[in-house]
């Protein structure tokens, strides 16, 4: 933190606790910086769990050899999984946000930005 | 739109500088100047990110403010109107909780007859006629009392064993034979035990003090101060005052017991409540290396109950002292008022407390007959019973007292930016004062929030003038 200076003992462990990495989303996260090897076993949670192909990263972190685009995980996960994808309403809100987009992979640019 | 408000914070100065009181997580922050003016934006009025940055934004051109404002989400000075934090669970103790103190109230009998007692006036709870609880605790109790304390202390490697009344030294030989048997059994097992005790002091002998020297053992004087504010309630059965007799025997105390700082220990009523005289009086002229003060428990309406003036009175007593602890901790120096010093060890450590204190968790205290209570101003009372110690602790008591006293259970503390540190306040106290131990003490709030601020801001102070100071209470 740069503009909040923790004084206290207590107000240092708040500043741990928000500034630490989350753990769970290292590889999926690594965007534009070449994959790299997460310290330490790395076990996401939620679907892959369930070995689906394709939604986790590789072993190596990466995910441009996988088999489904991660991508697609928008609509794995909001249509058919247990772990609920943070989404807009497609039944009353917003029923046509992915209508440009027909193949994920390819169009995944193309899905509405929606406001609540 | 999603509207940015406050979250909940007591917001404080010192120094120049400006801080955060965080609640419920009790930390501290302070504030650079863009942070400080986010938080100002949203006083008394809710915005949207982009409004409140854009109304920003003008006076603080260079700053960062959008990364100020994510680390005041971040640690939840600020946050989503409609999406505030989640309440805080409510967390009862795993049991066995390990016990850290046993309090054993040798003796209910005592020598003096302070009209304020909490033990023998009208606010009495526990039944102290003749006959109804031994008057001195037996070798035998004492024993198991120490015996418990071990058994039940888990992990914990040092135990504290406190000595308290009617006057402790009524019962010396119990204490005096206790005390190596208490050694012997922390040999045994691989701890430590520590020892304290509270006396009125006008029975100390040569020997005895010899005894609490040699021993190691923590020593509170209960006094009220100079003379005339000494004999007001601290008398004899006869009306003698005690200071006279005391005086001889707490210097011989502070001058031969070097070992463990000697402190007092002063109830302030409405007709002794001069702070700062009784203070230096205490240090300067006796000798007490530190003051602690405390107003007196009682029902409302007493004739020396602390009425509305007399707390305003007393914050304005305890701010000038505080003002002096506040200059000689800036020099470096100790200062005696131990008040700010228990409070700033709070605030460093950043307590944020479900129960007011360790009470029924890892206090107990223990009557001279043998019952094990909440604490020792429960001690000997049916109604407020956790066992015995021949039966032991009844954890079953225990957590239903555990779960009736949480902070969630008291609704009128929710909204107090004091309750990490206050939690409803003293058991004994709300007893007193509402006839049950599950009441916050409602009657004191606004001295407990002011004298909390007092604290905090000499917290502050501290932390830009001399942080090295603060590092005595890292441990």
């Amino acid at each position: 933190m740069r503009h909040l200076k923790a004084i206290n003992r207590k107000a240092t462990r708040v500043v741990q606790a928000v500034t630490a990495p989350a753990g769970d989303v290292v590889a999926l996260q690594q965007g534009a910086s070449p994959p790299q090897q997460p310290e330490g076993p790395h076990i996401p949670l939620g679907c892959s769990l369930v070995f689906s192909p394709g939604w986790e990263a590789d072993r190596n972190g990466g995910t441009a050899g996988l088999c489904q685009p991660v991508e697609r995980d928008l609509f794995d996960c909001h249509l058919g999984c247990f772990w609920p994808a943070h989404v807009p309403d497609q039944l009353n809100h917003a029923p046509d946000w992915t209508s440009k987009c027909a193949a994920a992979q390819k169009d995944w640019r193309k899905i509405d930005l929606i406001f609540p | 739109m999603s509207l940015l408000g406050l979250g909940e914070f007591h917001a404080f100065g010192a120094a120049g500088q400006r801080f955060l009181y965080l609640v419920p997580s009790a930390a501290v922050f302070a504030l650079d100047d863009a942070a400080a003016a986010l938080i100002d934006a949203l006083d008394n009025q809710r915005l949207s990110r982009d409004d409140l940055l854009a109304a920003v934004a003008p006076r603080f051109p260079d700053a960062a403010l959008d990364e100020t404002l994510t680390e005041l989400e971040q640690v939840r000075a600020v946050g989503l109107v409609a999406a505030p934090p989640p309440p805080t669970p409510t967390i009862i103790p795993l049991t066995p909780f390990p016990l850290t103190t046993a309090v054993l109230n040798v003796t209910n009998q005592c020598n003096l007859s302070c009209a304020y007692c909490y033990e023998y006036s009208e606010d009495k709870i526990v039944d102290t006629t003749n006959g109804a609880q031994p008057k001195f605790m037996s070798d035998e109790t004492a024993r198991q009392s120490v015996d418990l304390l071990f058994r039940e202390s888990g992990d914990n490697a040092v135990v504290h064993v406190s000595f308290f009344g009617g006057e402790t030294l009524m019962n010396f030989p119990v204490l005096s034979r206790v005390v190596p048997y208490a050694r012997e059994q922390a040999a045994a097992r691989g701890k430590r035990v520590e020892f304290n005790l509270t006396t009125n002091a006008t029975l100390l002998t040569s020997e005895m003090i010899g005894f609490l020297a040699d021993h190691d053992i923590a020593v509170t004087v209960s006094i009220d101060g100079p003379r005339e504010m000494q004999d007001r309630f601290r008398v004899f059965h006869d009306g003698r005052g005690s200071y006279d007799v005391l005086l001889p025997r707490v210097r011989e105390l502070l001058r031969r017991h070097r070992s463990r700082p000697i402190g007092a220990r002063v109830t302030l009523t409405s007709q002794v409540n001069d702070i700062l005289g009784i203070y230096h009086h205490l240090t300067d002229e006796i000798g007490f290396q530190e003051v602690g003060f405390a107003p007196v428990t009682t029902s409302p309406g007493r004739d020396y109950a602390l009425g509305e003036s007399g707390f305003d009175q007393m914050v304005a007593e305890f701010k000038a002292l505080a003002d002096e602890f506040l200059e000689t901790a800036v020099a470096g120096r100790h200062h005696g008022f131990s008040n700010v010093s228990e409070t700033l060890e709070e605030i460093h450590k950043g307590v944020s407390k479900a129960y007011p204190c360790g009470a029924g968790l890892g206090l107990m205290g223990i009557s001279t007959g043998g019952d094990v209570a909440l604490c020792h101003r429960f001690a000997g009372s049916d109604e407020h019973k956790l066992g015995s110690v021949t039966d032991g602790i009844d954890r079953g008591a225990q957590v239903a007292f555990l779960e009736r006293h949480h902070l969630a259970n008291k609704t009128d503390c929710h909204t107090c930016w004091a309750r990490p540190l206050c939690s409803g306040g003293c058991y004994h106290e709300a007893h007193t004062r509402y006839g049950t131990t599950t009441h916050p003490n409602l009657h004191y709030c606004d001295w407990i929030r002011e004298w909390t601020d007092i604290c905090l801001r000499i917290y502050g102070e501290l932390a830009e003038r001399n942080p090295a100071f603060l590092t005595q209470f890292d441990s």
